[in-house]
Order: structure tokens, then C-alpha cells, then sequence
């Protein structure tokens, strides 16, 4: 009984060991790697990240000039990232939310050389 | 007394992944234990043949869930030694940190299983309370909790910044106080002792013969640790390997109990030495030749074969892995023992069974 009663009313008195997960969210560590996004404008589709993606999630067709990434067989190293060398390629912090779609990202960019026109 | 035969697994409550033990009983004790595998084989060695060496690197980081940075650092410092490539004194002592990291997530992890095998469950919570601070170092310092991903052929990706090694010194203080506060529940409890002295004995000499690996030859007295090699920077450290004598469940989980505040130790002595400089060599050309490595994972000694013939792809990759060593001991450990005493005994040499299948 006395060996106990510390650890009780450590218990009573300390901060929760858990949180309320859903309204409560720990803020995500800023180098996490939490989501991969790409920015068509600046993304030049030479195809590297494909080339060195280990999980082979990533698709660059030069010809349509179509970036295609499936989040669901990325394993999040971040090596296209670290090879990106248009920068265009970035990690985020925030995980991606549960989906019960399989959704695959597809980006279009611009035919190489073509001049975008101003009117 | 007739015998019968009981299958212990592949799905068993006890077991975080699947064995199958086909027990022989007579009158609760087990006379004859002959272990099954198979369950969870992914072919991870064959898949060298179509990614190239430096894809390898993930390949391998998937071999195990709990162990992911010694299974890169076993496999870089095979291509390391193969392609004559000297690694930054920086990155070296990088590698210790994050792999003793590693080695305390594990042990706390497996703690926490062994609490839960003789069913103390609040110790299990409280155990893996402790982790959790590991854990979110780990996703801090390198992005992710569990595949940190941190090795590359010549190095590491990852560096520690000031405000990083601050965070880890606080925190590795505040485990460090609560995993003390365990320690007389952990060691000298009633029950626990019931549960686990004279359990599974293994003797020093049958450790020995039946090449047991890690905590299990510590545990029986032998002070063999694949880290006094001196691989990466732990040349460089002090440290003495963490042996008890007694060869039963007790003392494993003893040695086990030790090796978290000895990680504490070498994250401390890591962290104060860290030298300055480049985080990873230049790496040109490819690998050629045949070469092993070895490591000391948290459940023993880690090997690699590699094969390469100056290709892309490397012709062969095999890995041995610390759970294969020690289930020669496990079949030794069983007869004798009482039927509710096999989780015990089981969880003692601590199974990673889809390492060992790979």
C-alpha cells in the first residue's frame, strides 16, 4: 500500500501521457517527411526522380510532358527530392490524411520550347 | 504420461509476427519444440537483381521494421569496404548516434513485449511511453519514427544542427530518469522473478556451440559484441559489452535492461566528440568484387554478403540476421520448460521473424 501510493497520486497530479488524437494534434517536426508535392511551373519533367525513386511511384512521360506520382506506393525517402534539380520538387512537413480512394497525382506541364504567350 | 502435440502459432497472442513452434507436451511440459518459417518471406534479396546498388539502400531499410538504420549501415559499410571509399569522420560518428538510437527504441520496444508476455500490462504502457520520446527524436533528427533513412554509399543525408543535439541531450535525460525509475520494478519484482529466473536456461558453452548471437550469448555470459570491431566511430568510444551470467530469461532481459542507459552512455560520449566536416564522400564508379559486413543490430550480430560484377544491379545480396542465429538456442531453450512459460522463453531471444525471412 504505502510502496503504491506515490506512484497514485503521481498519476492524479501529472500531465496526461496521451492526447485527444483527432482535436488534439501534435504539430508535425519541421524536416518531416509528410507529404511530396511537385510545382508543374518550374518542374522541367527530365525524369531524374523517377530514374532514382527506389519504390518506383513516380512516372515522367517526356512525350505528353506528364508528371505521374501514386502517394500510396511512395515510400517517403525523400531521394527525388534531394535530386530534384529544377527544385521543383518538395517534402512537407504534414502527413497526408487517411483515403480510402487510390488517388494517382497527374501533372501536365508545357511542351519543351514552347513560349508561353502574353496577351 | 502420452504425449501430444500443440502448435504454438503462426497467429498467437503473444507474437508480434508469425512463427509456428510444434510443441511436444508431456503433462504441460514441453519435451520437443521444432520451429516453422515461411510465413512472412517477402524476397527482398532478389529484388539486387533488379534495383541498382544505390536503390538497394531502401531495399534493405524494409528488412526490418524495428532495425532499419543498422540493415543500411550494414549494407554501406559492405559497398563502402568494396569500393575503397573512406567515409567523413562526421558522418561515422552521425552513423553511432542514430544507430544507438535505434538500438533503444528496439530494446524498449521489446521490454515492453516481455512486460506484456507474462502479462504486466500497466509496465508495458509504461515502457512504451518511454519510446515514444525515442520515436519523435528519431522523426525530429531524420524525418521519420521508424525508417529514418538517414545512410547513403559514402555517408549520411542528415545533419545534426545545435538546437537538434540539445533536444536529444534533454530528452535522452528526462528516458534515462524514467527508465532508472523502472529498474526496480524491471529487475527485483516478485513476480517477474517468478515469471522468468531459471527460465529457458542457456549455458555459456551451449551459446557458444549453437553460435548464438547478441543479448542471448550476453545474457549467458559470453562478452562478444560485433561493435568492439570498431566500425564506424565506436573505435573511437568507450564501452564494455553488457553481460550477465545466469543464461536465463532474467538475464536477458537484464542485459537488455543494461544496453538502453550503455546507448544513453554512447549517444552522450557521440555527441561530445563530434567532429566537424563533410557529411558524406564523393562516390564514383561501381561496385566490384565480393565482400562482407557485420554489425551489431540490437538482437545480435548482423551479416552481408555482397557480390557485385561492376553492373548497375549487384549480382548478390545475402543477409543473415541475428533471429536466425538464435533460433537454434530457442529449440535448445524449450524442453523443460512448462507450456505457459513458452511465450516467455519465446520472447526472450527476442524474434524478428520477417528479418530472418526477409
Amino acid at each position: 500500500m504505502f510502496s503504491m501510493a506515490p506512484s497514485l497520486m503521481r498519476n492524479f497530479f501529472s500531465k496526461k501521457a496521451t492526447r485527444r488524437y483527432p482535436q488534439v494534434a501534435r504539430p508535425p517536426f519541421a524536416d518531416a517527411r509528410g507529404e511530396l508535392t511537385n510545382d508543374a511551373a518550374l518542374c522541367t519533367f527530365c525524369g531524374v526522380c523517377a530514374a532514382k525513386c527506389p519504390s518506383q511511384c513516380i512516372r515522367v512521360d517526356k512525350k505528353s510532358v506528364s508528371w505521374q506520382y501514386d502517394p500510396f506506393a511512395c515510400i517517403y525517402c525523400g531521394i527525388c527530392v534531394e535530386n530534384c534539380k529544377a527544385k521543383s520538387l518538395r517534402m512537407h512537413p504534414h502527413y497526408r490524411p487517411p483515403t480510402v480512394v487510390h488517388e494517382i497525382i497527374v501533372l501536365h506541364g508545357k511542351a519543351p520550347g514552347a513560349v508561353s504567350r502574353k496577351d | 504420461m502420452p504425449v501430444s502435440v500443440i502448435p504454438f502459432g503462426p497467429q498467437h497472442p503473444v507474437l508480434p509476427e508469425p512463427i509456428h513452434l510444434k510443441l511436444t507436451v508431456e503433462d504441460e511440459v514441453i519435451r520437443e519444440a521444432v520451429p516453422a518459417l515461411g510465413y512472412v518471406h517477402r524476397g527482398l534479396e532478389k529484388l539486387a537483381e533488379i534495383r541498382d546498388f544505390q536503390q538497394m539502400i531502401q531495399i534493405v531499410e524494409r528488412v526490418c521494421g524495428i532495425c532499419s538504420m543498422m540493415h543500411s549501415l550494414c549494407y554501406v559499410q559492405g559497398i563502402e569496404a568494396m569500393m575503397g571509399i573512406e567515409v567523413p569522420p562526421r558522418a561515422k560518428y552521425l552513423r553511432v548516434i542514430w544507430a544507438e538510437l535505434h538500438r533503444m527504441h528496439s530494446h524498449l520496444l521489446w521490454l515492453g513485449l516481455f512486460a506484456d508476455s507474462f502479462g504486466f500490462e500497466s509496465l508495458f504502457m509504461e515502457i512504451w511511453k518511454i519510446r515514444e520520446k525515442i520515436m519523435d527524436l528519431q522523426e525530429a533528427t531524420t524525418g521519420n519514427r521508424v525508417i529514418v533513412s538517414v545512410n547513403v554509399i559514402g555517408g549520411v543525408r542528415r545533419d545534426l544542427s545545435p538546437e537538434q543535439q540539445r533536444m536529444i541531450l534533454t530528452t535522452l535525460k528526462d528516458v534515462e530518469d524514467e527508465v532508472r525509475r523502472l529498474e526496480k520494478t524491471l529487475l527485483d519484482d516478485y513476480t517477474i522473478k517468478k515469471r522468468t529466473k531459471g527460465k529457458g536456461v542457456l549455458r555459456s558453452d551451449q551459446a557458444l556451440e549453437l553460435g548464438c548471437v547478441g543479448p542471448v550469448l550476453r545474457g549467458s555470459g559470453v562478452a562478444k559484441d560485433t561493435r568492439l570491431l570498431g566500425y564506424a566511430a565506436y573505435n573511437e568510444l568507450s564501452f564494455q559489452p553488457v553481460v550477465e551470467p545466469d543464461g536465463d530469461c532474467h538475464a536477458r532481459g537484464k542485459v537488455r535492461y543494461r544496453e538502453v542507459l550503455q546507448s544513453i552512455d554512447l549517444i552522450r560520449q557521440a555527441l561530445s566528440k563530434l567532429p566537424d566536416g563533410e557529411l558524406s564522400a564523393s562516390v564514383r564508379g561501381r561496385p566490384e568484387g565480393e565482400g562482407t559486413a557485420r554489425v551489431e543490430q540490437p538482437r545480435g550480430e548482423l551479416f552481408y554478403y555482397i557480390r557485385a560484377d561492376g553492373g548497375r544491379q549487384l549480382s548478390r545480396v545475402r543477409i543473415r540476421t541475428p533471429t536466425f542465429a538464435n533460433l537454434p538456442a530457442l529449440v535448445t531453450m524449450l524442453p523443460g520448460v512448462y507450456l505457459s512459460d513458452v511465450p516467455v522463453v519465446v520472447m526472450s531471444i527476442d524474434p524478428c521473424i520477417s528479418c530472418t525471412e526477409r
